[in-house]
């Protein structure tokens, strides 16, 4: 086995992996920062966020507004201080990739531009027309080639987090060109993999998005945090699932049912305006918007298409200029995946699931709980999403946690002792043997089969709205995957990009967080946020569940659930409501 | 009714049982809306687990699925079968080795891609403090198209003279020092011109200009040849003129 020696391994080079490489070479410059991704770093799925970024920068914005529009988005699951340390760096992360070239859109004075999102009550995302995470991704990629320090292995496997005296010492990976596999010894570790949202069927995802560092700081004994919460983007495409910003709608997009009607304002959205009202109607949050689309289908006000109900994203009164200028990629993905041109004609589309607002649990160094474990981004639970995740919110996170990652890991990295080099030798090749068994095994069931009966099962019991007997048959129709997955037959016994292999150890984790997801989601008996319950549970209930749920693995037995404290320091939880009603309630507590 | 079915014919090499390349022929169900990487997907699930080619994103934005199509280069995600009804040849990508299957060695398009300091040299430092660098739209707009290359490499695939010369570092590499070098913030020009002055720059551009017909993002990277082969030219020419070379004055 080969063996190279770094001081911090980032596992994951997307926008949080970067960030945090680029941090932690800055930080001391004199470490070795081994920079490890199964994908060259900018084929990342950061690469297709589209609408932007937050960072508070107009007058009459504030931290504050920031502060509460995040905290009763997320319907009071966040982690206030975390929150608020958050707030206060948005705006220095995004200036700072400014300085390394971000190509913000500008005003005509050459200031950078703000639009409206989803949930926010002034206008504060930043954004790069409708290809924000491509910039922010490309920049920070880029950038990273500055640093020498920085060494990268692109197209390297994550297989295992080796641990040894109760600490992370290293990364076992698999070097995807020629199947060798490859020890990292390193003092810290910082998991930046990305969300699991390739476990449901219709998804916004890439097909790397695989929850790989979820699984395995889970099968360390890691808990994942909140896994329940799974946010479905309202104004996907049917069939792909692939997105249509938000930004269509900070643009004044609007959402229409079949008879034409701005149908959000049956769901306490309202009341309708010509004009985008911020936290209202189509600028409500995703959550809401999504579940507004549910009770649309079940009143039959949805349009039927080719790939299941569909409304109308409505952008024709924009206008060319404005569409080509603000959302070209959106333009172009209607035009030639759909033969829908935007400025003269709807655009048919659905909720999909498109982001995992739980992951591993960090604090507000991006620590995890096992020592020399760090985490940012998707994949982590730094606690500032709660039960719903505001759009712009996450390429912020990556930036601001991305380098606080970086720095921790740095700082972890500097004071441990030296590796017993041998010790973690025996320790990564025993934890090579099962991929090598795996591959060489020969067994009943298809790699595919598996996969997509998860994402089927994922879907039913998992969706927008839930019930007890259909989240009930999804854990039982996992554990039954899990089973049969044990007998899964490789095909392609070669070693140069096996990527059957490599797929079927990606199952396997998908597995594992596919049943952190859906036991978290039967154990929570309220509705918050992304979940949503019909059976008896469809208030939110503070009483026993203001709590972060917490799914511990068991190996093959289904995961037991703790439940932990939330941070509340100066907002305690209320009505979370949108629209006039929101408004009022601002009124009201002014007053108070 | 049979349904309906598509014949996608597929160059395979895999090195530890291949000689040399082999066609392989796939038989996949057809819809009008099916893509090309659709149906390579649908081969890897259901026919064929040992084909190997790169994906990920599905909407032309993460640049991992190039591949020649019909002999033409083209990212799969957006090539779609009803445009080719009598079937459709697939390859790796032209002038870049096949590791496997349709996977080619990207190595030397990383290296070319790292060479030209593709990142903010800055004409003026500034603090975070200070806020951003101002820049209005119209110095956006100088730069913008060559900040839009994915990294997909078509262009090379499409590239004769990255055929000719495996050196040269092409049209990608080109937009983007073109990308930096455009920016109103960006001081690095006199860095980067060595490289586009040598032997390996961009001289060795014969204006084919497929490299642009074949780009997916409109990036127009002959343009960025273009602008640079005028730039490098009066570079050569200046070069005697010692007020212009500050080398010169020493």
């Amino acid at each position: 086995m080969r063996v190279y020696k770094a001081d911090v391994v980032i596992v994951g080079a997307g926008g949080a992996g970067l960030r945090a490489a680029i941090a932690a070479a800055e930080a001391n410059p004199s470490q070795t920062v081994a920079l490890l991704s199964k994908v060259y770093p900018m084929r990342s799925h950061t690469v297709a966020a589209e609408g932007g970024s937050a960072g508070v920068v107009q007058a009459h914005d504030s931290l504050e507004h920031h502060f509460n529009d995040t905290v009763s988005g997320g319907d009071w699951l966040c982690e206030q201080d975390v929150v608020d340390y958050f707030v206060g760096e948005c705006t220095n992360e995004m200036v700072q990739l400014e300085h390394w070239g971000c190509p913000w859109s500008r005003k005509e004075d050459g200031h950078i531009n703000v639009r409206p999102f989803g949930g926010m009550k002034i206008e504060r995302t930043w954004f790069a027309a409708d290809k924000t995470g491509f910039h922010i991704l490309h920049t920070l990629f880029q950038t990273s080639i500055k640093y020498p320090s920085i060494r990268r292995f692109d197209e390297y496997f994550m297989l295992d987090l080796i641990v040894a005296d109760g600490r992370v010492q290293g990364v076992l990976a698999i070097e995807i060109a020629s199947g060798e596999f490859i020890l990292i010894e390193a003092g810290a570790v910082v998991m930046a993999t990305g969300g699991a949202g390739r476990v449901f069927r219709e998804n916004t995802n890439g097909g790397i998005v695989t929850g790989d560092g979820m699984a395995v700081a889970y099968r360390h004994g890691v808990p994942l945090r909140d896994m329940e919460f799974v946010q479905y983007h309202p104004t996907c495409m049917p069939g792909t699932g692939l997105l249509f910003t938000e930004a269509c709608r900070g643009e004044g997009g609007f959402l229409l049912n079949k008879e034409g009607y701005r149908y959000l304002q049956d769901y306490g959205l309202g009341p309708c305006s010509d004009k985008p009202r911020n936290k209202a109607m189509e600028l409500g949050p995703r959550d809401r918007l999504s579940q507004a689309f549910w009770h649309e289908m079940q009143k039959n006000r949805t349009i039927d298409g080719r790939y299941g109900a569909v409304v109308h994203l409505y952008l024709c009164h924009l206008g060319a200029k404005v569409l080509h200028e603000r959302l070209p990629q959106i333009c172009e993905l209607a035009r030639e995946f759909m033969g829908v041109d935007p400025v003269t004609d709807p655009i048919p589309v659905r909720p999909a699931v498109h982001y995992t607002m739980g992951g591993i649990p960090v604090d507000i160094h991006c620590a995890a709980p096992l020592a020399g474990l760090f985490a940012a981004g998707e994949c982590s639970s730094v606690g500032i999403h709660g039960a719903n995740r505001l759009g712009s919110n996450s390429l912020a996170e990556l930036s601001v946690f991305g380098k606080v990652a970086g720095e921790s890991a740095t700082h972890f990295a500097r004071s441990t002792p030296p590796h017993d080099s041998a010790a973690l030798l025996k320790l990564a090749e025993a934890a090579a043997l099962p991929a090598q068994q795996l591959r060489a095994q020969a067994g009943s069931e298809r790699v595919a089969d598996i996969r997509r009966e998860m994402a089927m099962t994922m879907e039913e019991g998992c969706g927008i709205y839930r019930l007890h007997d259909s989240m009930q048959a999804t854990c039982d129709k996992l554990a039954e995957l899990k089973i049969r997955f044990q007998q899964v037959h490789i095909e392609d016994k070669s070693t140069v990009w096996n990527s059957e292999w490599l797929l079927a150890i990606e199952l396997g984790y998908q597995l594992d967080v596919a049943e952190a997801i859906a036991h978290s989601a039967l154990h929570r008996r309220e509705s918050r946020g992304a979940h949503q319950r019909l059976d008896g549970f469809e208030e939110r209930d503070d009483v026993n569940f203001l709590k972060h749920s917490l799914a511990h693995y068991q190996g093959g037995a289904a995961p037991t659930m703790t439940y932990g404290d939330v941070k509340i320091t100066r907002s305690p939880p209320r009505v979370r409501a949108y629209g006039a009603a929101g408004e009022a309630a601002e009124l009201q507590e002014k007053e108070t | 009714m049979s349904e309906a079915s598509i014949k996608v014919s597929v160059l395979r090499y895999r090195p530890e049982q291949d000689q040399q390349p082999v066609w392989q022929d796939y038989s996949v169900p057809y819809t009008d809306d099916l893509s090309l990487l659709t149906a390579l997907n649908y081969i890897k699930d259901e026919l064929d687990g040992t084909l190997s080619f790169r994906w990920s994103c599905r909407q032309a934005i993460c640049g991992s699925c190039g591949m020649m199509v019909d002999g033409k280069p083209q990212l799969a995600c957006k090539t779609f079968l009803r445009d080719y009804p009598s079937g459709v040849k697939v390859e790796a990508l032209a002038h870049f080795p096949i590791e496997r299957d349709l996977v080619v060695v990207m190595d030397s398009f990383i290296e070319k891609l790292e060479s030209v300091k593709p990142y903010l040299i800055p004409k003026d430092a500034r603090a975070l403090e200070q806020g951003e660098y101002l820049q209005t739209p119209a110095e956006m707009d100088v730069y913008s198209q060559f900040a839009g290359c994915i990294n997909c490499m078509l262009c090379y695939a499409a590239c004769p003279q990255v055929g000719l010369n495996p050196d040269f570092i092409g049209p990608g590499a080109i937009a983007l020092l073109q990308r930096y070098n455009l920016d109103s913030r960006d001081g690095g020009a006199d860095v980067r011109k060595a490289l586009i002055n040598s032997e390996v720059g961009v001289f060795n551009c014969t204006a084919v200009g497929y490299c642009s017909e074949v780009c997916p993002k409109m990036v127009d990277p002959a343009n960025a040849v273009n602008i640079n082969k005028m730039a490098s030219a009066k570079d050569f020419f200046f070069r005697f003129l010692p007020i212009n070379d500050k080398e010169g004055c020493k």
